[in-house]
């Protein structure tokens, strides 16, 4: 990186370090940090529409999309995030691979399960085995936001079938009472007054996704603690121009306040957002902040 | 048009013949010498010049891809990568699964490394990395094994006394023998048949072109060279 870096083993101190820590192995652990807040950035929404959608469907009054919305959240809940994250997104990868072999490949002569084997034609491949790296990994990380989504998703469904129930039913009477639809209640009633409900348990929900990046290792997604496993571990001088011990330590204590540091702020903000919505509410916190005004 | 139409044929036919020929190398990168990151953040090694090699002489585009070890074989048979390339030994349990290529290093004696000289290993707890043939060896044995998920883990947990010794291939044991007072014990074990390189079983035309590389770079004594360069086995 700088230009005295030729020969570190000359360097002392800061100097020493500031070329340590600027290695292009380093680099891959800054690109992870971004790699785990990109995630959430995108996971967090998308997973709040699932969480939505699945809520909603539960709701339903046509059967069928009542049974998939509570089999939705009973189901994935229920399954241990780990099991989820190392058998879900091989078998959803390969259902990608098989829809595109049978659209691509219609004459190929082959099985696609050969006993342990899973097998399709060159161009269903995906991404194809020619395609440059970056497309690799994007597709990694779009399966890995993917199936974070259906995870978290689903616990968010039950947190919000929960807080649409917490709604006092006074207000949904008073809404048909003056002749709204059920479309309108819902849409005018129900959901701007549910995420003060929600949002306990959506909270909750976040801190334990910003946990559970470390998962990302297991989708072949390099994340912070793999990264910080590979550099803090002994280096011998044979393979490294800056050999040291063990020095995990000091790399989990950095992941410590980086982790620590996350959840302050979003406790913050979180505070912001709940004192934004208890405004006007029919609840104790909306009573309180009355009280205050008054 | 007609000719339009030909040339294009034969250029689809072409980038189809390309595509084939792009193999994507699968390794863990964390077991020095054989596999790790070097310091510009790329994958290094015996395996990685080894495999560079291999490529060459077959022909072969190839690309490295890296992999958790205890992933690595479900990620191959589910075609994320077509090779493993990541030191490991040829035994009849994993080749149930997947095939192998002739073995590109001869089977070597698995040592331990431990705090002190004259350590028990037989009543005493043994570290392994998990998946591996020195775990089930232990296990077999039936002494007291506990598993890790990195070969650097193996090494720290006798480094603070969890673990009063720890089993792996010699070669990635001499790299860390001699530092923080861990020494390397006489004893050895001979488990293993080679390390060779890891391929689907339906894969049998890509295995064949490997096995001939292989048995290329034997024949005019590279492989040897590589070997006695990076120090992993003894020479064949």
């Amino acid at each position: 990186m700088f230009s005295y870096c030729v020969e570190p083993d000359t360097l002392e101190g800061l100097t020493w370090l500031s070329c340590y820590l600027t290695t292009g192995k380093h680099m891959g652990l800054y690109t992870s940090v971004i790699t785990v807040l990109v995630l959430l950035a995108i996971t967090a929404p998308v997973a709040l529409l699932f969480g939505f959608g699945g809520a909603t469907a539960a709701r339903s009054h046509f059967l069928p999309l009542r049974w998939f919305g509570k089999g939705y959240s009973a189901i994935v809940r229920g399954v241990p995030d780990i099991a989820f994250f190392m058998f879900f997104v091989i078998a959803l990868d390969q259902a990608f691979e098989w829809v595109r072999h049978q659209v691509k490949c219609p004459d190929w002569p082959d099985a696609i399960r050969q006993g342990n084997d899973f097998v399709v034609c060159a161009q269903a491949k995906l991404p194809l085995s020619t395609a440059p790296e970056w497309v690799h990994n994007t597709y990694a990380f779009f399966l890995a936001v993917l199936t974070f989504s259906i995870v978290f998703g689903a616990f968010a469904a039950n947190v919000l079938f929960g807080a649409m129930r917490a709604v006092p039913q006074a207000q949904l009477e008073t809404a048909e009472a003056y002749g709204m639809t059920r479309r309108q209640t819902f849409w005018r009633i129900l959901v701007p007054q549910m995420w003060v409900y929600a949002l306990p348990g959506l909270s909750n929900l976040w801190m334990v996704l910003i946990k559970a990046t470390p998962l990302l290792f297991l989708l072949g997604i390099e994340d912070i603690v793999y990264w910080a496993r590979e550099l803090g571990g002994t280096v011998n001088a044979r393979f490294t121009d800056y050999p040291h011990g063990d020095w995990r330590m000091w790399y989990f204590l950095a992941l410590l306040v980086f982790y620590l540091g996350f959840t302050k702020v979003s406790e913050v903000v979180l505070d912001k957002l709940m004192k934004r919505l208890t405004h006007g509410q029919a609840t104790a916190g909306g009573e309180a902040q009355r009280r205050a005004k008054a | 048009m007609k000719k339009l139409i030909l040339s294009t044929a034969a250029l689809a036919l072409t980038a189809g013949i390309a595509a084939a020929d792009v193999v994507r190398m699968g390794t863990e990168g964390a077991y020095a010498p054989w596999n790790f990151v070097n310091d510009a953040g790329e994958i290094d090694g015996f395996e990685r010049e080894l495999g560079d090699e291999l490529c060459k002489r077959a022909e072969l585009q190839c690309e490295w891809v890296k992999n958790d070890w205890d992933s690595i074989i479900p990620n191959l048979v589910s075609g994320n990568y077509d090779t493993i390339i990541a030191g490991m030994s040829i035994t009849d349990e994993r080749d149930e699964v997947i095939d192998f290529t002739q073995p590109y290093t001869p089977p070597d004696p698995s040592a331990y490394v431990a705090l002190s000289a004259d350590v028990d290993v037989e009543g005493g707890v043994i570290a392994a990395q998990a998946a591996t043939i020195q775990a089930s060896f232990i296990a077999e044995q039936g002494w007291t094994l506990i598993e890790f998920a990195t070969p650097e883990e193996t090494v720290a947990a006798v480094r603070n006394g969890e673990a009063d010794a720890v089993l792996a291939d010699k070669s990635f044991l001499d790299t860390v023998a001699g530092m923080d007072g861990l020494v390397m014990l006489e004893r050895m074990e001979s488990i293993g048949g080679g390390v060779g390189m890891g391929l689907r079983e339906s894969d049998g035309e890509l295995r064949a072109k490997f096995d001939a590389a292989i048995q290329s770079m034997k024949d005019d004594g590279t492989l040897n060279a590589l070997i006695a360069k990076w120090e992993v086995a003894s020479q064949w």
